[in-house]
């Protein structure tokens, strides 16, 4: 579940590594194994030369991918959760939101923006692994909802980059609840008539796979990816025995006919600005 | 046989006593209808002392429990056994653990939907637990749109331990059959009332469950995730159940709260598992009275405030 580290916090990589990479920062291909220089690896937009193997990456790499020169204006920057239930496990729900922000540097597992993508104005909703898992709880379902909005308002295309565990537990009945919200809301941009992308990344799966990750006008994935309602884990226990080979990979959904295409992350703006353009003319 | 819960041994002790001392009456032709009268005073007010304290994991247990009325058992009960089911998904097969169809409400046409759970052993494998396929998501998105043809309100009634995690399942699309019920529910231009009798258990409810009234009945559960599994993911042990069912929130009351569900449906006061015809009676009453409600508001206006209810749904700052 490695994914690059950013050079940035490559500044903060511990001694003993800084030894062993004595020229700055090198990073380690989480499939192959394969040592590259970190600059070249966010030049080849963090995939494996090698083999391949798309690194998970969040969402402001996925804004420097997508977003002309990488400018974007990013919207409702500051939601955060509130702790509607006073939820408590092995941790304060609170205390668990406040380390992954002080650790990620991320206010929650979303992140909402509206650039140019060749040229066409785009909102864009993307998500990050890194904090609770990509978990969608009320602030998701929000800054998704008001994207929409925004994207309503400006008459552009709407795009969700899903990367996510699922519901988040610890808002329970909310975060379900945030499922019919979206779905709502698309509903509106549907009836806009501007085309809604629906972009599965790996993982996706449980709630954010049962509700608008399935629902683009187009459903487009990265190469390899999770894409499940239920997860491989709970699957095998339930049929009692091992899962076919590239199940519940993007190349078995899209077999499935639950996806209109896979596109390598390198051909990503291309593929994408040419569907665009496709609605649009 | 009925089953009684742990919590519930002490209703079934007077029970037990209230049948041996009525036939001691009748061996012995004594008069015995002072000692049961006080027995069946004492069982009224336990009973009202356990189901009024009861805990979120006892409501959970409650709403499991195989005594329980069913979907099929409410449907043939509020129409009177005016019902006709409708079978298949027009494509894949018909999934039994979803079931629906045409009913009359004191004459006048409903679409009825739901998870049906089996009544006995072989039942619950016929029904497999109530836990449908893609295709149980499909028939019912049929039957809804067949509704909103002919202008008929639709109720779906919610019990499920979730929706089936199998193989064919995820290769049929579960989540695509979920995510396109949630999204077109939202949009349907009849009234829709979705009624939790049992468990509502996350997405597999939710399926069935956007409507212009969401309720729940007393003793259910409805969550993102069963308690169950909630304590083996963040506990990492099954052992924290009784903890997660309260860090959940997941009963009637709790979601009302946090205006999750718009109502709450009476149960008996010993519970729907104990007088069937009193729960399915509330069912009708409430069920009634949400039509007459709904009945007079223009289509577009129940779906902009549909979307409106569930867009407000979340706490943020
Ligand atoms: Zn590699």
């Amino acid at each position: 579940m490695s994914w690059f580290k950013r050079s940035k916090e490559g500044i903060t990589t511990s001694t003993k590594e800084k030894k062993e990479t004595p020229e700055g920062l090198w990073e380690k291909c989480s499939n192959c194994k394969t040592i590259f220089a970190a600059d070249d690896l966010a030049k080849n937009a963090y995939v494996c030369d090698r083999c391949n193997h798309h690194e998970r990456i969040g969402s402001r790499e996925y804004f420097e991918i997508l977003f002309d020169e990488g400018k974007f204006k990013e919207l409702d920057k500051d939601l955060t959760s509130g702790d509607p239930l006073k939820f408590e496990d092995t941790k304060k729900y609170t205390d668990r939101v406040k380390a992954t922000q002080s650790k990620s540097g991320l206010t929650d597992a979303i992140r909402t923006a509206k650039g140019k993508l060749a040229g066409e104005t785009l909102v864009i909703a993307a998500m990050d692994f890194a904090f609770i898992g990509g978990s969608m709880g009320s602030v998701m379902g929000e800054k998704i909802a008001r994207a929409i909005d925004e994207a309503i308002k400006s008459k552009c295309p709407f795009m969700i980059i899903s990367k996510s565990g699922g519901a988040r537990m610890m808002e329970a009945g909310l975060s379900l609840m945030q499922m019919a919200k979206v779905s709502g809301k698309l509903g509106q941009l549907s009836e806009a008539k501007l085309p809604y992308v629906s972009f599965l990344t790996d993982p996706t799966t449980g709630g954010v796979t049962a509700s608008f990750a399935m629902l683009g006008d187009l459903n487009i994935a990265e190469p390899d990816a999770l894409i499940a309602f239920a997860g491989p884990r709970v699957v095998r226990e339930t049929i009692g025995r091992d899962l076919p080979d590239g199940f519940q990979k993007s190349e078995f959904v899209l077999e499935h006919g639950f996806l209109d295409y896979i596109v390598e992350r390198a051909d990503l703006k291309k593929t994408l600005a040419l569907s665009l353009k496709m609605f649009k003319n | 046989m009925a089953t009684y819960l742990d919590f519930e041994e002490p209703l079934k002790e007077l029970e037990d006593q209230i049948v041996k001392t009525k036939e001691i009456g009748v061996d012995t032709e004594v008069d015995m209808a002072d000692k049961i009268g006080e027995l069946e005073k004492k069982l009224k007010s336990k009973t009202k002392e356990i189901f009024s304290g009861l805990t979120p994991w006892q409501r959970v247990q409650l709403s499991r429990h195989p005594d329980r009325p069913y979907t099929m058992e409410y449907i043939e009960g509020v129409t009177d056994g005016e019902f006709q089911e409708l079978h298949g998904d027009r494509n894949v097969k018909d999934d039994k653990a979803m079931v629906g169809g045409f009913g009359l409400l004191d004459g006048e046409t409903v679409m009825f939907i739901g998870q049906q759970k089996g009544v006995n052993t072989k039942m619950r494998q016929f029904r497999n637990f109530g836990m449908p396929n893609p295709e149980g998501y499909r028939k019912a998105l049929r039957l809804m749109k067949m509704a909103e043809k002919f202008n008929k309100p639709i109720v779906t009634f919610i019990d499920t331990p979730g929706a089936f995690p199998g193989l064919e399942a995820e290769e049929r699309g579960q989540g695509e059959a979920i995510a396109r019920n949630i999204y077109e529910m939202m949009r349907l231009k009849v009234p829709v009332i979705c009624i939790i009798i049992g468990e509502g258990a996350s997405g597999g409810a939710l399926g069935i469950g956007v409507g212009d009234k969401v309720v729940m009945m007393e003793n259910t559960w409805y969550s993102v995730i069963s308690p169950e599994s909630c304590s083996s993911i963040l506990w990492r042990s099954w052992e924290y159940k009784e903890k997660a069912a309260e860090a959940l929130k997941l009963t009637s009351t709790n979601m009302k709260k946090l205006g999750i569900v718009d109502d709450i449906i009476k149960e008996p006061s010993n519970g729907a598992h104990r007088d069937h015809t009193g729960a399915i009676k509330n069912v009708k009453k409430a069920i009634k009275s949400y039509l007459t409600e709904l009945k007079d508001s223009k289509p577009e206006d129940r779906i902009e405030a549909r979307i409106e209810a569930f867009s407000n749904r979340g706490v943020w700052k």
